[in-house]
């Protein structure tokens, strides 16, 4: 495999094919984008729900995280493609993707705000309701603008962790560039080498900004709390 | 319902379902038995080492962080130097999450004090005397309750070996919903396909849960213990 790659003709294979490629590319960003909608919205309000005061919500919202966090994603993509259709319920791959993805990475997105906001003092709830701000104006117009900051960082590796689990498809014949970079050297001259190096390396221009800004925004930010004390 | 239960829990199905279930903790054992040294070295390299060392561990971490476990599963499965397709799918998980406990123990490092490395050479600790009896033991304790969660990670992506038809517990699942009829003598019915995942997914969960509560409570008496220093 490593000498097809310096190997021209099964390059000039992979580049007659590029538009294949591309719309390849194209769906993992699809399904990465929509799947990464999701789990904000359902990862900010499972998030918020977990630091509410009820117990009966907070307890739902647990079900859900240790549900998620604690199976493998492919055996819930599987129980959506291969069972859920014997209960008459039939879903494409590509909104199969987007669900479970979104409904995977929300569990940890939950998780990332519920510390986010947990990590502010308790004092500043009662003090916004001593102004007269009700549960859920304190939390939009106090507590989560707070809590952006520290919580950019690890939303940022989620979202790698995203984009990495959209090549779940591959397991389901999806369309994505896993599945196709796959696909496309089972079926052409077994060119494995090329295909999955651009596989790879368009997988990495994707992660890679995300986890180098990550990692700089957050020493940024311990190097201005330790200033903050010094 | 009561049909359906004696359909899918035969002696035969749970026998085929616990072979799985030992292939994927196998491999899962494998890849994490490796990857702690592994890691470790990487995260020494890239943290003390300026030159090529520190260079190599960086772009090996970076690599493997930023792409999809299940690319390097297809790589291994047909390229690693194995003969059997179990050991080409491990040396894949150990490549892979050897660049995520790197990153754990990075972090690891990071919250000791440099003060230490005077510390220890003032008392007469060489370098690799100081990083083997007083960082690495600092870096593993601290960095344990995430390692837990790494733990858990690696041992839900073993179930990405059901593509490459390795007989790990998903592929197992999978192939006897594909093969219940020929044992049930009929049909496969939806209540039967529910309870099959089902099984499956609460033996993943049951393991999983476990380490994740551990890790949990050892946090908290880690915390507990900062608190009263």
């Amino acid at each position: 495999m490593i000498g097809q790659i310096f190997t021209p003709w099964r390059w000039a294979e992979l580049l007659s094919s590029w538009q294949d490629f591309a719309f390849a590319f194209l769906t993992t960003l699809q399904v990465a984008f929509f799947a990464l909608l999701l789990a904000l919205c359902i990862g900010a309000i499972a998030g918020v729900l977990s630091a509410s005061r009820s117990r009966i919500l907070r307890a739902i919202v647990r079900v859900y995280v240790e549900f998620f966090q604690n199976t493998p994603l492919a055996i819930q993509v599987f129980f959506v493609y291969y069972a859920l259709p014997y209960a008459g319920i039939v879903l494409y791959e590509v909104p199969i993707g987007i669900l479970c993805v979104g409904l995977y990475t929300g569990a940890y997105i939950s998780e990332v705000v519920r510390t986010g906001i947990n990590s502010i003092p308790k004092g500043q709830f009662d003090a916004a309701e001593s102004q007269g701000f009700s549960y859920v104006q304190t939390m939009a117009l106090i507590i989560l603008p707070q809590t952006v900051k520290a919580i950019l960082p690890p939303l940022a590796n989620q979202c790698v962790n995203l984009i990495k689990n959209t090549s779940i498809l591959a397991m389901i014949a999806g369309g994505d560039l896993m599945y196709f970079s796959n696909a496309w050297a089972t079926n052409g001259h077994f060119s494995y080498g090329p295909s999955y190096l651009i596989c790879g390396l368009l997988y990495f221009i994707l992660c890679f900004p995300l986890t180098h800004w990550a990692r700089s925004y957050e020493e940024k930010l311990k190097a201005s709390v330790q200033g903050g004390k010094a | 319902m009561n049909e359906a239960i004696n359909a899918v829990f035969t002696k035969t199905n749970m026998i085929y379902l616990a072979a799985g279930l030992l292939k994927t903790l196998q491999v899962a054992a494998i890849a994490i038995l490796f990857s702690i040294p592994i890691g470790m070295v990487l995260a020494l390299a890239r943290s003390y080492s300026k030159g090529i060392a520190g260079k190599l561990a960086g772009i090996y971490i970076e690599l493997f962080r930023n792409t999809p476990n299940l690319l390097w599963v297809f790589v291994c499965f047909i390229a690693a130097p194995f003969g059997s397709d179990t050991a080409r799918c491990a040396s894949a998980y150990v490549l892979f999450t050897s660049a995520m406990m790197a990153e754990i123990f990075r972090g690891g490092l990071n919250s000791i004090p440099a003060g230490q490395f005077e510390a220890a050479e003032s008392q007469g600790f060489s370098f690799i005397g100081t990083i083997w009896s007083i960082i690495i033991p600092q870096c593993m304790r601290n960095t344990i309750p995430t390692m837990m969660s790494q733990i858990v990670t690696v041992i839900k992506d073993t179930s990405f070996m059901a593509q490459v038809a390795v007989a790990e517990l998903l592929y197992n699942t999978k192939n006897l919903m594909a093969t219940l009829y020929v044992y049930s003598g009929h049909p496969i019915t939806t209540a039967e396909v529910i309870m099959l995942f089902a099984a499956a997914a609460a033996v993943y969960f049951a393991i999983n849960f476990t380490i994740a509560a551990a890790a949990r409570v050892y946090q908290a008496r880690m915390a507990k213990d900062t608190g009263k220093r």
